[in-house]
């Protein structure tokens, strides 16, 4: 590999073996521990939904109820078609609110009955896995029928409005107006909730809840639009924070295209405790790999609070390590949509340069990878016109680089949720930025030794150093001792700590996952 | 919609004060720019009817005459217009009121250097929702690093010490937790409302602290949510009640100013 930046292939043979060699002890952590949020996507991929009257789901109903008579240590999967097996209940359903009024016992099923558990789990978990291969074939068999868009990068656009009875209509209108993917915004706070809402929602805080069933109503209006403007528009939503695993189910079953899925993001941002993160996510990247979901990765994040230009490293180290864990888990090239932003001060000289050179370089690492470009944030402070001319140069670097995922900024970002007339405006910054930069990315090739080699040369070598210190923390787990001393994004959290730590177990030697049998048999 | 105008923010109004129009080129030229959408198409025979829709809600607003530079159809069923004109309104700089902050407002930067330089230790805010409220909306919009409104959150603020109890602590945990880490203010978000559970809960709040502390030692109790009324505090028992749309940096800068900035602490009637 060389691309425009001529990086030494020895060099970056280097960043991934240390990338590997920081992420493989976290691969074992998480092939040690399973999760509340795994048990219940065993259970959402065996088909059980629904919720009781007070809106907690069945699968958190009946897992609670394995939990305090067995633990989770062993799989709910064993004791769960145990009970069926027995006779407790005809379905999962029936089960879930027998376990919940409390009229059922479970155990640890031994000899025979521990083989026919096996089996018969076995075999409904790959009935719903063979739904998430269908829904799979069907987009593949969309895209075909409506096609891909015609142009690169494909043109990313949000709704938010809370409702998605209101969202669906916005989508569409989106979609007319040339986006290619459309993101559902979650409703704050969802990321921390334990559970998965369940229905159609009308009420959000700044978003709308990721269910099952407004993934379902939201791709079937995009369906709706994808026949009528003759391309296929795709979904996107969110596999993050406790229920990563099941929204990650969730999103299977209903042929979402893409999810925003970043290994380290909860744990930075939202103080969930890292090993329920990297459990989760590995778990939730299995999935993906399965369903043909591309993922999204969150690098942007760590420039919203350290300086862009001072953390541009942790933006490739982090690249890197979300590259290796998601290989892992089984994603292939074309599914690691992975990161960046355009966040540098406006006022540093030759700050286009310096995003270019970043840029350049995510593109000429990841040469296969979908890059997902986000937008200046930080550095739009309600000055609409400001705000405008520098989307137009986050979207030229954007085609001069060859960035296959451009979220469309907003002039009106820190302002107001976008009105109808922002989105409109900054569409036509986008389309007129890339028809009259064309192919300009074949005539961009850096001067050979000038500043945007020079400085990406800079990243990539202090990215090697981040990670040769992670490396260098004394215990095994130097990542989750780096992320314990706020290397990334300055925030500090240690392993035993945070949220949804008390939804983690250490798998027992007998522990069984059919989902993950299944997922990783692949 | 838009309205860029040259009058003045009203920083400098409080005394003698002076008449002015809106500056476009020349002095006393009234004109100003808007930019806003209606809900109908300008598709064909409609441009006509949509520039004179448009004039006419610049009219309305005091714009004569109003020139429609710019009518763009966004769809078949909304158009986006720009438009320029002259207004014929004064601008009384005496007469314009400003909301008081009875706090001054300061970047994170300023929040961290006051409280090395006054405190020389970090403060620590102990966060939570009480009761049986289970929205930590409020309360992470305030203090996870993530913030809202384009703000980080408390957690961003190096000088902070933040403990996020997140949901459904109960009042005993929270004043049990307070003392463990010896907290200089409490933060408590109070979503649900039902039979006036938010106001029960924060004077339970507010009186367990003040059974349990002495009242010079007292924690700065700060309660938020989107159905409390900012006149509530004293009634309340607590030292300040803030409402819906209420940015981190607010919430820092107040505490800043009532535990850094040499003020006298509060009496547990403080408003």
């Amino acid at each position: 590999m060389s691309g425009k930046l001529q990086l030494d292939p020895v060099t970056v043979r280097k960043a991934r073996t240390l990338a590997r060699r920081a992420g493989r002890p976290i691969v074992s952590l998480a092939k040690k521990h399973t999760t509340v949020s795994v048990e219940r996507a065993t259970l959402r991929l065996a088909g059980l939904r629904g919720a009781d009257a007070d809106g907690i789901p069945w699968v958190n109903r009946l897992l609670d109820a394995v939990r305090g008579d067995v633990g989770i240590e062993h799989g709910i999967a064993l004791p769960v078609w145990d009970a069926l097996l027995r006779g407790e209940a005809d379905d999962l359903s029936t089960l879930a609110q027998k376990a919940a009024a409390g009229s059922v016992r479970f155990r640890l099923p031994e000899g025979r009955d521990l083989t026919r558990a096996r089996t018969a789990a076995r075999r409904q978990v790959a009935a719903g896995v063979r739904r998430v291969d269908g829904r799979r074939s069907e987009r593949e068999r969309l895209v075909r029928r409506w096609g891909d868009p015609d142009h690169q990068p494909w043109i990313y656009l949000i709704v938010a409005t809370g409702d998605i009875y209101e969202d669906i209509p916005q989508a569409q209108q989106a979609a007319r107006e040339g986006a290619d993917v459309i993101a559902v915004i979650r409703s704050t706070g969802q990321s921390l909730l334990d559970y998965v809402p369940e229905g159609a929602t009308r009420e959000g805080f700044a978003g709308t809840y990721a269910t099952q069933e407004n993934f379902r109503l939201m791709r079937a209006a995009l369906d709706d639009s994808s026949k009528e403007l003759g391309r296929y528009v795709r979904l996107t939503n969110y596999a993050s924070g406790l229920c990563m695993p099941e929204i990650a189910a969730l999103a299977g079953l209903e042929r979402l295209d893409m999810m925003l899925n970043d290994s380290m993001y909860g744990i930075l941002f939202r103080d969930i405790n890292p090993i329920r993160t990297f459990v989760d996510q590995r778990f939730s990247r299995q999935v993906h790999a399965r369903a043909g979901i591309i993922i999204n990765t969150g690098e942007d994040n760590y420039l919203t609070t350290a300086d862009a230009v001072e953390a541009a490293h942790t933006v490739t180290v982090s690249q890197l390590l979300n590259e290796f864990f998601g290989k892992e888990a089984g994603l292939e090239d074309w599914q690691l949509g992975l990161g960046h932003a355009f966040e540098i001060t406006p006022e540093l000289p030759d700050s286009f340069r310096m995003e270019l050179a970043h840029a350049l370089l995510a593109r000429d690492l990841f040469p296969k990878a979908p890059l997902k470009w986000m937008p200046p944030t930080r550095h739009m402070t309600g000055d609409v016109f400001r705000g405008y001319l520098l989307d137009a140069f986050f979207n030229l670097a954007g085609v001069m680089t060859g960035q296959s995922i451009l979220l469309v900024g907003m002039m009106t970002e820190a302002v107001v949720t976008p009105w109808i007339s922002d989105r409109d405006l900054a569409l036509q910054n986008v389309r007129y930025v890339m028809n009259a930069a064309g192919n300009l990315h074949e005539d961009f090739v850096p001067a050979p030794d000038g500043f945007i080699v020079r400085r990406a040369h800079q990243v990539l070598g202090e990215s090697i150093e981040l990670l040769e210190r992670i490396l260098a923390h004394e215990s095994k787990m130097g990542l989750l001792d780096a992320i314990g001393d706020g290397t990334f994004g300055l925030m500090k959290r240690p392993a035993d700590a945070g949220r949804g730590l008390d939804g983690v177990a250490r798998k027992a030697p007998a522990y069984f996952n059919p989902a993950t049998e299944i997922l990783e048999d692949t | 919609m838009t309205v860029s105008t040259s009058s003045t923010t009203g920083d400098d109004s409080t005394t003698g004060g002076t008449i002015l129009r809106p500056y476009g080129d020349t002095t006393g030229d009234g004109m100003v720019q808007l930019s806003f959408t209606l809900p109908m198409s300008s598709l064909g025979a409609q441009s006509k009817i949509a520039e004179g829709a448009a004039a006419q809600l610049a009219n309305k607003m005091g714009m004569d005459p109003a020139l429609v530079v710019h009518a763009k159809p966004m769809g078949p069923d909304f158009t986006f217009f720009v438009v320029y004109g002259r207004v014929n309104h004064l601008v009384d700089t005496s007469k314009v009121q400003v909301v008081e902050r009875d706090y001054p407002l300061l970047s994170p930067k300023e929040v961290n250097l006051s409280i090395r330089k006054g405190l020389r230790r970090r403060l620590v805010v102990v966060g939570g929702c009480i009761g049986t409220d289970a929205h930590t909306v409020g309360i992470d919009a305030i203090l996870n690093i993530k913030g809202f409104a384009g703000e980080k959150g408390l957690e961003y603020y190096r000088e902070l010490k933040v403990v996020n109890l997140g949901a459904q602590v109960s009042v005993p945990q929270l004043v049990e937790r307070a003392r463990a880490e010896k907290a200089d203010a409490i933060l408590v978000s109070q979503v649900v409302t039902q039979r006036d559970a938010h106001i029960l809960n924060t004077k339970e709040m507010s009186a367990a602290f003040r059974e349990s502390y002495p009242s010079h030692t007292r924690p700065l109790l700060i309660v938020g949510g989107p159905r409390f009324d900012e006149t509530m505090a004293a009634d309340l028992g607590v030292d300040r009640v803030f409402v819906r749309g209420t940015t981190p940096g607010e919430v820092a800068s107040y505490v800043v100013h009532r535990l850094v900035a040499g003020r006298p602490r509060p009496g547990q009637k403080a408003s």
